[in-house]
């Protein structure tokens, strides 16, 4: 047993070398059932084809809404879907911290020397997931190609920085959303209505709901750019809610502080649960 | 008979313990129903007339939906008779003076009257609040929307029924759950209106049990001719036709399931 | 003090209160109970020692604090010298922990790879995870099921995988909470040979909570009984046996079924058939001559008491009694 004091770098390696190792471990064990996972796969694959195709259907109906064309539409739906749907690969079992909490297998994490949160956001990782990932994936590259995009070098170069924000950023907010069951283990649903509700409020070009909205989804808890600053830019459009154009750059910096707070929120988290031994 | 009371009692109570959770469903049901609604809005803006419905049936239709997806269980949680087949302790249900079916008919009843009661009216009451709901404006269509619900609870019971009983054939449910918790919403209009959908696949879903939990009551609430039938009456009559059915049926093979008992693992 | 005899578990006046809310929403309170109250408790390397007392006494508290699953309130805990709150990963390899009423093993998982996973999460190089997989196998008979999914073992099976994966990284201090709750007699019993070997053979110090009292008077020679969140004993199991005045049982069987006998310091608590139970409060001799004198006796045993009346009388005594 090696108890090293190890630099930063060394530990964070470590931390996501037992990230990868925990997922793989369940990823092999989910492939001993292999027509179960590959129902279970096909049906988050229909699934997601029928929210796009709910997306498709509004916009068939409408031609353009506010000023976005089928399309358009579908690129904030793919970057949306994109985002939350790695998130949820890579973060989605933290949900579970409640379920984990009341069985005592929480307990159990905490006497590992490592990080609970690694433990539990590996915890039941299952590739069938990717069926949402996928598909996403699928129509952001088709309707990059379809949309009128000026590809400008920057441009190219924005799009990587701008999905690992909107990844970050939704990782950020299942974590903190999740982190509410250290105080009320049974209210996994209150978090749903973050992530899940998050992201199929980011689905839609976000002015339809209204100012109000937009600017709390923009400076409290900033949804917005998960799909809609990047969409922007993407499209090179004047923000319609009248918001400065300069914000669109600001995606990175935002995911970082998300991910700052949502950190802190699972140390206090866990510092509480600590001394109150629920 | 006094056992089905008191087991409608039971099955009410149990849910009462989950209050953390049941605001928290709430909650979501809320948030939901607010951004489905302001799509829809926006939708209605551009195009003010779709198959018939109009902005404010959409809305109306978007509450309707949310207020019941915890009564119905579109989406889940199963019975726990599900749970009980899987790990053979059906076979002391089994062994009950009673009937299986109504034993548990009377305990979903308990669970689906806690989430109308805590629920249902909560979320339609935010609905109301925050939008221009089209409400009923008369005594009679009011019970008409009662028992549209009602029905809708019993139809709900009797697809879970079914998919309960499954599990003696299949022994676990969840693959069968996997597909009716993906499929029954969106043929039950709690995705989108089916109004929305093209006309013939609307018409069609319309006919089917699911409809009858979500988008036959919504209808039932707007009093829309677009019902089967032309009108409330038929509305009802095509809900109470699938409840008859499912119970029917599920009693049927509920007495197919336990002649055959293959009781796991006991 | 070498490391080797500085004490594995150190805590001095160690507590934790808790706060409860009670009563509904507009008139509710606030008070702290103490779970834990000024414990005192060193464990030297190579002790084993029964952690005994009834629920809610704290027992479950103290674990957690000692395995800085829970902050304490107040004292000061060093577990192999860390400070299990605030150096909680550095001392989860140095410690095992099994709790006995759920299972530290992915639940969906092949036990083989539970055990495979616990090396890397362990940091335990490859060939002495061999070495002592290979042991533990043999040792726990692991072999027959190590291919099987956690959900599907018996719990003896279970608990066994358990103690494999507490005890791969070479621990220093095991801790277990209910280690052989539910298992049948077998089952407890190569558990606790098992724990008695590894005692021997490895000097791993051995710290556990258990209602099973067989576990105590066969694993350890060293109790410390809980009450109400302070230590009421601390000593060796004969000391506790003086130290309670728990009575003497005398069994007697009659030629012939009769109601239950009370006689001068003799009360019957237990009558099967011929054979009666007496509690005794004075001195045999005087009872056995009673109850002959109005009974033809066949046959006649006085019993001592067991640990399980002595830990009764203890927890019926309630305030903190002889230390």
């Amino acid at each position: 047993m090696a108890e090293t004091h190890a630099p930063a770098p060394e530990r964070l390696a470590w931390t996501l070398r037992t990230y990868v190792r925990l997922a793989w471990t369940w990823c092999r064990a989910l492939a001993q059932y292999p027509a179960s996972l590959l129902l279970l796969t096909g049906m988050v694959v229909l699934a997601s084809a029928a929210e796009m195709g709910a997306v498709a259907i509004v916009f068939g109906h409408a031609g353009t809404l506010v000023g976005f064309t089928v399309f358009e539409g579908l690129l904030v739906y793919a970057l949306a879907a994109t985002a939350f749907g790695c998130a949820d690969l890579l973060m989605g079992s933290v949900e579970r911290l409640g379920q984990h909490i009341r069985t005592g297998s929480f307990d159990a994490m905490l006497v590992r020397p490592v990080s609970p949160l690694v433990q539990l956001a590996t915890d039941g990782f299952s590739p069938r997931r990717l069926g949402k990932v996928v598909p996403a994936l699928a129509v952001l590259a088709v309707s990059l190609t379809v949309c009128d995009i000026d590809w400008t070098v920057s441009r190219a170069l924005m799009l990587p920085v701008l999905l690992a924000s909107s990844i970050a950023l939704c990782c950020a907010v299942w974590l903190a959303a999740s982190c509410t069951q250290f105080v009320a283990t049974d209210a996994r649903e209150a978090a749903n209505s973050l992530t899940y509700g998050g992201q199929a409020l980011t689905e839609y070009p976000l002015a339809l709901y209204g100012r109000g909205i937009v600017r709390a989804v923009t400076f409290a808890v900033p949804l917005a750019f998960v799909s809609w600053q990047p969409a922007l830019y993407l499209l090179d459009r004047p923000d319609p809610t009248g918001l400065p154009a300069a914000l669109r750059w600001a995606a990175p910096a935002v995911a970082v502080l998300s991910c700052v707070l949502a950190a802190a929120a699972w140390r206090s988290g866990l510092r509480r649960y600590r001394s109150t031994g629920s | 008979m006094r056992v089905y009371p008191a087991v409608f009692a039971l099955g009410l109570r149990r849910y009462s313990a989950y209050r953390a959770a049941t605001f928290a469903g709430l909650l979501t049901n809320c948030v939901f129903g607010v951004i489905n609604a302001l799509v829809l809005l926006a939708l209605f803006a551009v195009r003010p007339q779709i198959n018939g419905y109009d902005s404010g049936d959409a809305v109306t239709q978007v509450f309707v939906a949310q207020s019941l997806i915890a009564a119905v269980a579109v989406m889940g949680p199963p019975l726990d008779l599900d749970e009980r087949v899987r790990s053979g302790a059906v076979a002391t249900d089994l062994l009950r003076p009673v009937s299986l079916t109504a034993w548990w008919l009377f305990d979903d009843l308990g669970r689906a009257a806690f989430q109308l009661l805590f629920r249902s009216v909560p979320t339609f009451g935010v609905g109301a609040l925050l939008f221009d709901l089209r409400l009923p404006d008369c005594a009679l269509r009011w019970t008409a929307v009662l028992a549209s619900f009602a029905l809708a609870v019993v139809v709900s019971f009797g697809l879970r029924y079914l998919y309960a009983l499954s599990g003696f054939w299949l022994l676990d449910t969840r693959g069968v759950w996997a597909v009716a918790g993906l499929l029954g919403p969106v043929a039950a209009g709690m995705l989108l209106p089916l109004p929305l959908f093209p006309a013939a696949i609307g018409e069609v879903l319309r006919l089917l049990p699911w409809a009858s939990m979500v988008q036959v009551p919504a209808d039932v609430l707007l009093g829309k001719d677009t019902l089967p039938g032309g009108g409330v009456p038929g509305g009802l009559a095509v809900q109470a036709a699938w409840a008859v059915v499912l119970l029917a049926l599920g009693a049927w093979t509920a007495t197919r399931a336990t002649r055959r008992v293959v009781v796991q693992g006991g | 003090m070498s490391p080797e005899h500085a004490p594995v578990v150190e805590a001095v006046g160690l507590g934790r209160d808790f706060t409860v809310r009670e009563g509904r929403f507009p008139r509710r309170r606030r008070r702290t109970v103490s779970a834990v109250r000024d414990v005192d408790l060193t464990v030297h390397p190579g002790e084993i020692v029964g952690y005994l007392g009834p629920n809610g006494a704290g027992k479950s508290s103290t674990m957690k604090m000692l395995t800085g699953i829970l902050t304490p309130t107040s004292g000061r805990v060093r577990v192999t010298g860390l400070d299990p709150s605030r150096e909680r990963t550095r001392l989860a390899s140095r410690i095992g922990v099994v709790f006995g009423q759920r299972t530290s093993l992915w639940w969906d998982l092949p036990l083989w790879d539970s055990l495979a996973l616990t090396r890397h999460l362990y940091r335990v190089p490859a060939d002495d995870h061999a070495r002592r997989l290979a042991e533990l196998t043999g040792v726990l008979e692991l072999g027959p099921f190590l291919s099987t999914p956690v959900r599907q073992l018996s719990l003896g099976q279970r608990m066994r995988g358990d103690l494999a994966a507490a005890l791969l990284h070479g621990p220093r201090l095991l801790v277990l909470d209910e280690p052989t709750i539910g298992l049948d007699v077998v089952s407890k019993s190569t558990i606790r040979e098992f724990l008695l070997r590894l005692n021997a053979r490895e000097g791993t110090t051995i710290l556990l909570t258990t209602h099973d009292l067989g576990d105590v008077e066969r694993l350890c020679e060293r109790v410390v009984v809980v009450d109400r969140g302070g230590i009421a004993y601390d000593g060796g199991l004969d000391g506790l046996r003086a130290s309670v005045p728990a009575p003497r049982v005398l069994v007697v069987d009659l030629a012939a079924p009769a109601p239950p006998i009370e006689v001068p310091g003799g009360h019957c608590t237990r009558v099967e058939g011929p054979r009666q139970w007496l509690e005794l409060s004075a001195n045999p001799a005087r009872v056995i001559s009673e109850v002959a004198g109005a009974h033809e006796v066949v046959d006649l045993t006085l019993r001592e008491p067991g640990i399980e009346s002595v830990v009764a009388a203890l927890y019926r005594a309630g305030s903190p009694s002889a230390v």
